[in-house]
């Protein structure tokens, strides 16, 4: 009878409330936990080969101290995108056990694989990661070099996104790749 | 038995030979390194043992449109920064603009012709081995003044 009166639907109301804090608040913390480089590197998969490189890259070290992680790069910072991603990269999990790229012979041969999926995910979002830190608008083209400013006056004009130019941002590129295959062209002006 | 017997005293002996002579060979060293000899080099005449004198930070500098030659075949110098750009074997850096696909995408000068035929003179596709390694001959400058005065004149 107790649970059916209104002080038994308030119990299950509080019990259910904080029920839903400790798994929502645990869900999220374990979510944070394996969203540490630590953690991504705990692998020796990702630490020999892509960490290895990445430590020699200007997101690593460089004179302002700001540090891009690997999360950064290949995690999504909404809370809905994380949550996919993280489903795919159970298939990691997979792998690992299989032992897909367990030896640097293995890796490099399955790399451009690997790196085409990485280049289709960003271009999808438009490369959301790199515009979570960097963003045109804030760019002082003035303050670049010149190399730099026309290209990305251009990127601008033409609605080019960032990884379609920085390829190999951070790690190596896969063998026999050539990134000019990929870099987008302004079109010529009789073109217009 | 006998054989080793032998070859012991043969080392040994050949051993005194070898110390005489390396014992003569040092005092000789010795005897012309005394007078304290004063041979100017880049670091001036600082003795070998001190420190040298530390040099500046310079940084990297950028020229619009390229530095001047200064003569006839010169590997031009680099106008820009480069240390983002590996060369390994698997991948080059610079190709990404200065390959003939990518080169007119990007702005940027192409590598010279030179650049694809062989040391038999044969013309590739692809850049010539002894052309891979562009930094051995293509070099970025810095921010600072020569070490030594130069009084090299540009050839006409
Ligand atoms: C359990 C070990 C393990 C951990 C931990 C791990 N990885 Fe991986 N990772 C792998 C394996 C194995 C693959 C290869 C998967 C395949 O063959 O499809 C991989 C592939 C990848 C790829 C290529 C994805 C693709 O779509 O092909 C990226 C990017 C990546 N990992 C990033 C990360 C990041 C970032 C972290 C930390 C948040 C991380 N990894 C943690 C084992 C791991
Ligand atoms: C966590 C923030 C963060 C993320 C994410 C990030 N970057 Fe950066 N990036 C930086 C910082 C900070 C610097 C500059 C460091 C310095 O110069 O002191 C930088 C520098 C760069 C440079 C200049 C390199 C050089 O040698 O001058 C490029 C190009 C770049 N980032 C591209 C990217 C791209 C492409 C992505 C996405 C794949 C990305 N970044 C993601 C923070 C980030
Ligand atoms: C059309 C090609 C292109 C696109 C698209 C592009 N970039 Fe660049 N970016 C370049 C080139 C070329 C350089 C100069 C040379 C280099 O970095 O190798 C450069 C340089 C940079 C630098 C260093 C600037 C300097 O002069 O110090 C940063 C930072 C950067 N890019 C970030 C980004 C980000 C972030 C995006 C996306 C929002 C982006 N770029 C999109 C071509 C591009
Ligand atoms: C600045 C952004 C950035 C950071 C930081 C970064 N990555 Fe990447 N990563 C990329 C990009 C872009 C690619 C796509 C391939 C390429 O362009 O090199 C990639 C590709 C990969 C791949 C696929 C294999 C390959 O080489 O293409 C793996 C695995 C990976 N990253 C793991 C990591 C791990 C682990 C870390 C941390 C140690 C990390 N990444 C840090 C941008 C980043
Ligand atoms: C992001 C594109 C890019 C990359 C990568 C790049 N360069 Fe350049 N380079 C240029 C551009 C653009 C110019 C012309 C700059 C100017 O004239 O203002 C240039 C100019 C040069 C010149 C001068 C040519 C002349 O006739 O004066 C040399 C030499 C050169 N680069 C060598 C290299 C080397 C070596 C590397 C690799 C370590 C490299 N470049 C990587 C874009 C690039
Ligand atoms: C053995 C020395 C050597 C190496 C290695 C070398 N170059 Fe050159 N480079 C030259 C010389 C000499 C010239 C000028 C004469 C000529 O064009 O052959 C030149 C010219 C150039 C020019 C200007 C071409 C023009 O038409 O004005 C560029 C750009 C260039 N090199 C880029 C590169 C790049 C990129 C690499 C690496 C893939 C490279 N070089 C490797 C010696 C070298």
């Amino acid at each position: 009878m107790g649970l059916f009166s209104k002080e038994g639907t308030l119990k299950i109301l509080f019990f259910g409330f904080v029920l839903g804090i400790i798994f929502w608040g645990g869900f999220n913390t374990a979510l944070e936990a394996t969203n540490k480089e630590a953690f991504c590197i705990s692998c020796h998969e990702m630490k020999n080969n892509v960490y290895e490189e990445y430590t020699s890259t200007i997101h690593y070290s460089n004179r302002t101290g700001v540090r891009a992680t690997c999360p950064d790069c290949h995690v999504p910072k909404e809370w809905i995108h994380k949550i996919i991603r993280k489903i795919q990269a159970s298939n990691e999990v997979y792998h690992k056990l299989l032992g897909t790229i367990d030896t640097r012979e293995k890796f490099e041969a399955h790399r451009l694989e690997l790196a085409k999926h990485e280049w289709a995910r960003m271009q999808s979002t438009d490369s959301r990661e790199c515009r979570n830190c960097h963003d045109f608008e804030s760019m002082d083209f003035d303050k670049q070099e010149a190399r730099s400013a026309n290209r990305h006056e251009q990127a601008t004009e033409y609605g080019w996104t960032c990884i379609q130019c920085h390829k190999g941002i951070a790690h190596e590129l896969p063998e026999g790749y050539d990134p000019a295959d990929d870099t987008p062209e302004a079109p010529k002006e009789s073109d217009e | 038995m006998l054989n080793t017997k032998k070859t012991m005293a043969f080392t040994h002996k050949s051993l005194i030979r070898k110390l005489t002579l390396m014992t003569l060979l040092v005092l000789t060293a010795v005897m012309f390194s005394l007078p304290a000899m004063s041979v100017e080099s880049l670091r001036g005449d600082d003795p070998l043992n001190s420190h040298s004198v530390k040099v500046g930070k310079y940084k990297v500098k950028t020229e619009e449109g390229g530095y001047e030659r200064n003569f006839k075949k010169q590997p031009p110098l680099i106008p820009h920064k480069i240390d983002k750009y590996r060369i390994t074997l698997k991948n080059n850096g610079c190709l990404k603009c200065h390959s003939e696909k990518a080169y007119k995408k990007e702005d940027a000068p192409k590598v010279g012709d030179s650049h694809y035929i062989t040391r038999d003179g044969k013309t590739l596709k692809h850049i010539s081995r002894r052309r891979y390694f562009c930094v051995q001959c293509h070099i970025p400058q810095v921010d600072s003044d020569p070490l030594v005065e130069n009084t090299y004149e540009n050839e006409e």
